[in-house]
């Protein structure tokens, strides 16, 4: 890397953007510091290096700053965040800097913020599962070690609060190594507030890094948070071997960011003003989710996402869904009922849990347990549906035993509230709705897995209806 | 002023940077060693990759795409003497699992060979030498966006067996044709496209990972390691991955696809049917896109550059059934399956059209199939081939002579069922006529049995055409059997459905040793069907 080159005054300033002559050798992405009198420092990174002109970015406010007398510094190094094992237990700023009144973290080390491609080749398939505590992801929509799977949200549902439950209750089976790493990106000082106090209170904040992007905070900033969060993530999994956690929230506000950033540098803009390149960025976010060869850590992230308008057809959705690995989807209507966390298992789908679950992770019969749930659940959600047409009375008795079974999975099995439930308790949670049907409402469990259950629950002295 | 496009991350590139112009278009070296490999979009192998640099790939990285230290035994089919011609066979060489590679000459040279080196080579060592003193190796160099040159085109006659019913028996592709699968995010594309690159009968498959997930392409690595179902050895002995996943650089996505064509190509050059998987062209035409819009192209429809329509025409028009250059004389054949992802599941906008354009055939993936667990999520009634007729006469002469009229059957019937169901939503199924109740039982067993399959269930993720056409046939004619003693006064409590799904459940699921018992049982459910009239006639003379 070249070394730092100091120019005094730039030629002009244009919102965010500094426009500079005369530097030489600038690289792109090259990260730049602005001082200027009276002012505090202002980072930034160079977007655009031509030979006459270089475009520098600030990562920071930039109103009252003087162009012309501004001292500019090109550091000669790209975007580095600092990473190491004592970020655990600390609250940091979207570009690293201290929210938590303590030092600045000295690290183990350095990662370049943009990362790099994990080469496929290296990658091992994920094959063993995170246990969030919620029973409606791990008992249906399995996350798995390696896995990107987003919660899509609505305005006006407590996605945040799903969010902080998981990063309170997630851990690894059988004791492995674990942190959580949690991007927050243009939250309120609220929430900002009342997450620190309610992961310090928890005891969550020990084994987590939290990565505090404000809605106050530059835009640019919201661009970087996600990235400081998983280079930490990266090598907290690889060069330490925890199964680390990320949870990012809300992506929404990262797409935001980027169509404003796209639009003050005039980019030709593509569906509903969002950069053509939407896809391609969010999956150089998303592919850092993986396993690789050789590592006894993992980067799993759980990224949470509003849809505007609840429509899952909006762009920020659909490229989403494209990339990562199945979707858990919130329900407004469940919501209304009470219903926390209000995960819809109809249209939620973890892609990876077959590779995460079965004898050798969880439970033999899980997966036929899991079929057995949705499909009564389905078929009672149609019952409902029915209801409304031709009355409770006109439904045939099966449909009546899945109307009942519905109402009471929504009730008990996903409205769980926000205490933790282990993947055993899920398990006999569902167990016990299933247990009060009849074997010929049961036709996705195999003659031996249901007899081994009746068996089991007569020993305890249950009785079939 | 010359503008690049670099194929990597141009994070940290000064300004100042010299640059070193390599006086060729991208070209990509063919030959031994190829199969079972994995590449980037320009042909970077992996494997040596990650040797130089660990798990993730750093930029300006290089590697041959043949590793020149490797040796091959090559087994001359000239001699001395000889006149060579462009695509002739100069000799052969083994490679992993004993597929036979041939040795051509490049198209565009010819000549008298003067000698022949036999045995241990590497890409470098010439093993023919031509009069004028030019070597010819085991490899050739090819420009990626050029096709390669052949004799003539063929008519396709023959289909590609897919082994999924609902694409051999209603949709089927030929040999040599295209396709275009589009289904919004969750309907199974992937999980399609690599059951077609497992179980499609093909002498060589191309697998294109373009701008897709990392975890995928670690999963048909891993999948395509373990056994071949259509041989003992691994499938990744005649497989070529190439792998462009979404956060590699956007401007080797778009190269990829011309990348694992041009392998497609040099395979189908040796008389090779080769079976290309490009998933998904969207990507691909997302980073024409990208490109276009960095150089400040005037935007067409949705952003995409204006010649994407001809582009997608050009890039479809490199498969088809070939007749080779040079001798032996031979056919190869590329055959193209295209899986799209249209925006928000549209089907209007601009790739899934300018696809439908040239591709022979239409794959629609549907959410609501896939919400419904149906796999292969294929809409029958969205979806089409134009190859279904010369198809149908194949199947008719090859596997049964009542294959086209039974898939007639099954389109009318799927046609008709769809027709019901929306009178059945008003009026509630029981007020319909037992002969559409029985119409719509039968419909509901042949989308559970005939059009559904698992690609997870070793016994049917593999149909032979035997095998779809005797469960289409069956339940045609138990449902024929059944309408027939309705006709006869038989009560509809009486027609055995349940015993007819039973049986198409077990030949659906029966092993291959299984399967007689299956179609005898299968058999008796139909007769019991007929039977119903007949004990509904004794029922009325004997109240």
């Amino acid at each position: 890397m070249t070394v730092a080159r100091t120019y005094r005054g730039a030629r002009a300033a244009e919102g965010p953007l500094l426009y500079l002559s005369r530097a030489q050798r600038v690289a792109l992405g090259e990260w730049v510091i602005v001082q200027s009198p009276g002012q505090p420092d202002v980072r930034g990174q160079v977007i655009d290096a031509g030979e006459g002109v270089t475009v520098v970015q600030a990562l920071e406010e930039t109103l009252g700053l003087p162009p012309a007398s501004a001292r500019i510094t090109l550091t000669g190094n790209l975007a580095q965040a600092v990473v190491g094992r004592d970020l655990l237990g600390r609250a940091l700023s979207g570009v690293g800097d201290p929210k938590d009144g303590l030092p600045r973290p000295v690290g183990d080390a350095q990662r370049p913020l943009w990362g790099a491609p994990i080469n496929p080749i290296r990658r091992v398939p994920p094959d063993d599962f995170i246990e969030t505590g919620i029973s409606a992801i791990d008992g249906l929509n399995t996350l798995v070690r390696g896995q990107k799977l987003p919660v899509f949200s609505s305005p006006g549902l407590p996605a945040l609060d799903l969010a902080a439950t998981i990063v309170e209750h997630a851990r690894a089976p059988r004791d492995e190594p674990f942190a959580v790493v949690f991007a927050a990106i243009g939250i309120t000082a609220r929430e900002t507030h009342a997450f620190l106090q309610r992961f310090q209170q928890s005891g969550a904040l020990e084994r987590s890094v939290l990565y505090l992007n404000q809605a106050e905070d530059p835009t640019i900033e919201r661009l970087l948070a996600p990235r400081a969060a998983l280079a930490c993530a990266e090598h907290l999994a690889y060069v330490h071997g925890l199964h680390v956690l990320v949870v990012m929230a809300d992506i929404t506000h990262y797409c935001e960011a980027l169509r404003e950033v796209a639009a003050a540098r005039e980019e030709v803009p593509g569906r509903r003003g969002y950069p053509g390149y939407m896809y391609t960025d969010l999956a150089s976010l998303f592919e850092r989710a993986g396993v690789v060869h050789g590592s006894a850590g993992s980067v799993t992230q759980l990224p949470i996402l509003t849809m505007p308008d609840g429509d899952i057809t909006h762009p920020i959705p659909d490229l989403t869904g494209y990339i990562t690995e199945g979707q858990v989807v919130l329900s407004r209507e469940l919501q209304r009922r009470g219903v926390f966390p209000p995960v819809d298992v109809l249209p939620s789908l973890s892609r990876l849990m077959n590779a995460g679950i079965g004898p050798a992770h969880t439970v033999p019969e899980h997966r036929k347990w899991a079929d057995q749930l949705y499909a009564t659940y389905a078929r009672g959600r149609e019952a409902r549906l029915m209801m409304a047409i031709v009355g409770e009375a006109g439904l045939p008795p099966g449909d009546r035993r899945a109307l009942a079974f519905a109402e009471e999975f929504e009730r008990t099995f996903v409205g769980q509230g926000s205490a933790r439930r282990s993947l055993a308790d899920t398990i006999e949670v569902g167990w016990r709705l299933l247990d009060r049907l009849p074997s010929e409402d049961l036709l996705k469990l195999n003659a031996e897995v249901l007899a081994a259950r009746r068996k089991q629950w007569r020993a305890a002295g249950g009785t079939a209806s | 002023v010359a503008t690049l496009q670099v194929f990597e991350e141009t994070a940290g590139v000064r300004v100042g940077e010299p640059v070193v112009p390599e006086g060729l278009a991208l070209t990509i070296e063919l030959g031994p060693g190829l199969l079972g490999s994995v590449i980037d979009g320009i042909g970077r192998p992996l494997a040596r990759l990650a040797d130089l640099t660990g798990h993730f790939i750093q930029p300006g990285t290089t590697a041959p795409t043949i590793d020149p230290a490797r040796r091959f035994q090559f087994t001359p089919n000239c001699a001395t003497g000889d006149r060579v011609e462009p695509g002739d066979v100069l000799g052969t060489v083994a490679e992993r699992g004993g597929f036979v590679l041939k040795v051509l000459m490049p198209p565009g040279r010819s000549g008298l060979v003067r000698a022949v080196h036999q045995g241990d080579v590497t890409v470098s060592d010439a093993v023919v030498v031509l009069e004028s003193g030019d070597p010819v190796t085991v490899t050739q160099k090819w420009p990626v966006r050029r096709p390669r040159p052949v004799a003539a085109r063929v008519e396709a006659t023959r289909p590609f067996l897919t082994g999924q019913r609902v694409l051999d028996l209603l949709f089927p592709v030929a040999e040599g044709g295209t396709v275009a699968m589009p289904g919004g995010f969750g309907t199974g594309k992937t999980v399609l496209e690599q059951s077609l690159a497992k179980y499609g009968e093909a002498d060589v498959v191309v697998y294109i990972g373009c701008g897709e997930r990392g975890n995928e392409m670690a999963e048909v690595l891993h999948d395509f390691s373990l056994t071949d179902p259509h041989g003992g050895r691994p499938l990744m002995d005649r497989t070529v991955l190439v792998a462009n996943t979404s956060n590699m650089p956007v401007a080797a996505r778009e190269s990829s696809v011309y990348v694992g064509l041009t392998i497609a190509e040099y395979f189908r050059d040796m008389g090779y049917r080769v079976a290309v998987m490009a998933d998904s062209l969207s990507r691909w035409a997302e980073a024409l896109r990208e490109v276009g819009s960095r150089l400040q192209e005037m935007p067409g429809e949705e952003g995409y550059p204006t010649s994407l329509a001809s582009r997608t025409a050009k890039l479809n028009e490199r498969a088809g059934r070939m007749r080779c250059l040079g001798r032996p004389e031979r056919e190869g054949s590329v055959t193209l399956i295209s899986a799209v992802s249209p925006p928000g599941g549209d089907f209007s906008e601009p790739v899934t059209q300018a696809c439908l354009y040239v591709a022979g055939a239409l794959w629609a993936l549907d959410p609501a199939l896939a919400h419904q667990r149906q796999f292969p999520a294929v809409d029958w009634e969205s979806s089409y081939s134009l190859y279904a007729d010369a198809m149908a006469c194949h199947f008719d002469a090859s596997v049964d002579h009542g294959w086209s009229a039974t898939r007639a059957r099954l389109l009318d019937l799927l046609q008709r069922d769809a027709e019901l169901r929306e009178v059945a939503s008003i009026v509630g199924p029981e007020a319909l006529e037992d002969r559409d109740r029985l119409l719509l039982a039968t419909a509901a067993a042949l989308r559970e049995f005939v059009l559904g399959q698992s690609a997870f269930d070793p016994n049917d993720a593999f149909s032979p055409p035997s095998k779809t056409f005797a469960l289409a046939d069956a339940a045609i004619r138990a449902f024929d059997a059944g309408i027939e003693a309705l006709s006869g006064g038989a009560p509809f409590m009486d027609i055995p459905i349940d015993d007819v799904r039973r049986a198409l459940a077990n030949l659906r699921d029966a092993p291959p040793a299984g399967s007689e018992a299956a179609r005898q049982h299968l058999e008796d459910a139909i007769r019991t069907a007929a039977s119903a009239s007949a004990s509904a006639g004794e029922k009325k003379a004997h109240p």
